[in-house]
């Protein structure tokens, strides 16, 4: 227990086991980015896996678009403390996307436009776990909230799931995203409370 | 880089100013505080008697002095902490904090790039641990600033913020209601105040944006129309529900 601060009394305690340590329920859709959020045209759009030898796998807009997709509902917890309950989205699972890809990698570097990054292991966007989400709420997805598409891991804290997401780079070791060389958690999980380095 | 584990230190509160009727700047002893960046963040955690704990991250609102940490708290109606924080945390009470937390929205004295800061009301604080820290310095990196704030009873360090200092330029936009002498109707920022107040992008400046959410999409994307490399457009919110 923290040392007392002298007349804190906090609000009632909530029992709600959805809710991860140090987490606070919200309804509206906070933003959270570094810059501005960069326009991607559609005709433009590519999704690239790149493996650890340099093979490369893309998907145009089209092609995204006529894969089988999927419309997970989730809950979703931003580092910065908030959470937000039952968000359903549409997009195509990484299991299907990285079905065909050969690879011995187990860490991933998702890349985004802007240039930001982040680093997960390969097996937390498996088996049914992470998803190139195109719509939100029934809507294309706004570009503040990352469209045209993002990657979807809702298991990790919220930076985890790049915004205007690019591709995937393979990577036979770790490295560091954008956040996590600025001090925040290589790995992030919510109800382990990984926010920052060495938590 | 690595960083070793981040940790709890017990801090007091040495002072209060209040900066508006609604928002107080609380001065902390931090024994063990290793420093931070203007811009930087720390997280708060207040632990009630039955321990119940609970904990926010604040923008620091000046640069780094021995162990002393600065924090501008707005009061948010109905608010778990903020309410406690501005009306009833006393000096000489404790708090636990940790910090200083995240590398990408700060400022550094060596830089020599021009820079723009643009604060949307409580936004202005990380903006003014910048402009305090180019002070502290002795920088003479040319500053401009551009503060919207609903009315003039609004502005945050506001006696400071109205003393002329060489090299920084403020400009301050009224939404709601502009003083006596201001030349204007009260408006939301566009696309003129911050090509007026702001650098050509030629100048290739270092911007700052941090506001509410809708504030800082707006500015972010004004600034990239008017030709600033998106790189050099960091952007932070900042509101009530932690965004």
């Amino acid at each position: 227990m923290g040392i007392v601060t002298p007349g804190f009394q906090g609000r009632a305690r909530s029992a709600d086991d959805k809710l991860p340590p140090g987490q606070y329920l919200v309804e509206d859709f906070p933003v959270l980015s570094a810059g501005p959020a960069p326009r991607v045209r559609l005709e433009n759009w590519r999704f690239t896996v790149t493996t650890e030898t340099g093979q490369k796998h893309e998907w145009t807009w089209a092609d995204l678009k006529t894969l089988p997709s999927e419309t997970p509902t989730v809950d979703i917890h931003c580092v910065t403390r908030w959470s937000k309950f039952g968000t359903s989205w549409r997009g195509v699972s990484l299991d299907t996307l990285l079905a065909d890809v050969d690879t011995a990698a187990d860490y991933v570097m998702a890349e985004s436009h802007g240039g930001y990054t982040t680093n997960l292991p390969l097996e937390d966007l498996l088996d049914g776990q992470a998803w190139i989400a195109y719509e939100f709420e029934g809507e294309d997805l706004p570009a503040e909230h990352g469209g045209p598409a993002r990657l979807l891991v809702p298991h990790l804290y919220f930076w985890k799931s790049a915004k205007w997401v690019k591709g995937l780079r393979l990577m036979l070791d770790d490295d560091l995203g954008f956040w996590e060389a600025a001090g925040y958690h290589s790995y992030g999980d919510p109800w382990r409370e990984q926010r920052y380095q060495g938590d | 880089m690595v960083q070793g584990k981040l940790a709890w230190r017990v801090g007091r509160l040495a002072e209060v100013r209040d900066e508006t009727p609604t928002a107080r700047t609380l001065v902390l002893d931090v024994p063990g505080w290793p420093g931070h960046l203007a811009g930087q963040h720390v997280d708060v955690r207040l632990t009630a008697e039955d321990g119940y704990s609970t904990t926010r991250t604040y923008s620091i609102a000046a640069p780094a002095d021995g162990e002393r940490v600065e924090i501008t708290v707005q009061r948010v109606p109905g608010g778990e902490v903020s309410p406690f924080l501005t009306e009833v945390f006393a000096p000489g009470d404790p708090v636990e904090l940790r910090g200083p937390v995240g590398g990408w929205f700060v400022w550094r004295p060596a830089s020599r790039d021009p820079v723009l800061l643009v604060a949307g009301g409580a936004g202005i604080v990380p903006l003014m641990a910048m402009v305090r820290a180019r002070r502290q310095a002795g920088s003479r990196t040319p500053f401009k600033l551009l503060y919207s704030v609903r009315t003039p009873e609004d502005v945050y360090y506001a006696g400071e913020l109205r003393r002329p200092e060489a090299g920084l330029d403020v400009t301050f936009v009224y939404s709601r209601k502009g003083p006596a002498d201001w030349p204007g109707e009260p408006h939301r920022i566009g696309v003129a105040d911050v090509n007026n107040a702001g650098w050509p992008a030629e100048f290739a400046p270092q911007c700052f944006v941090c506001g509410p959410t809708g504030f800082v999409e707006a500015v972010a994307n004004i600034l990239v129309a008017l030709g600033h490399a998106p790189r050099r457009v960091k952007t932070e919110r900042f509101g009530p529900s932690g965004s």
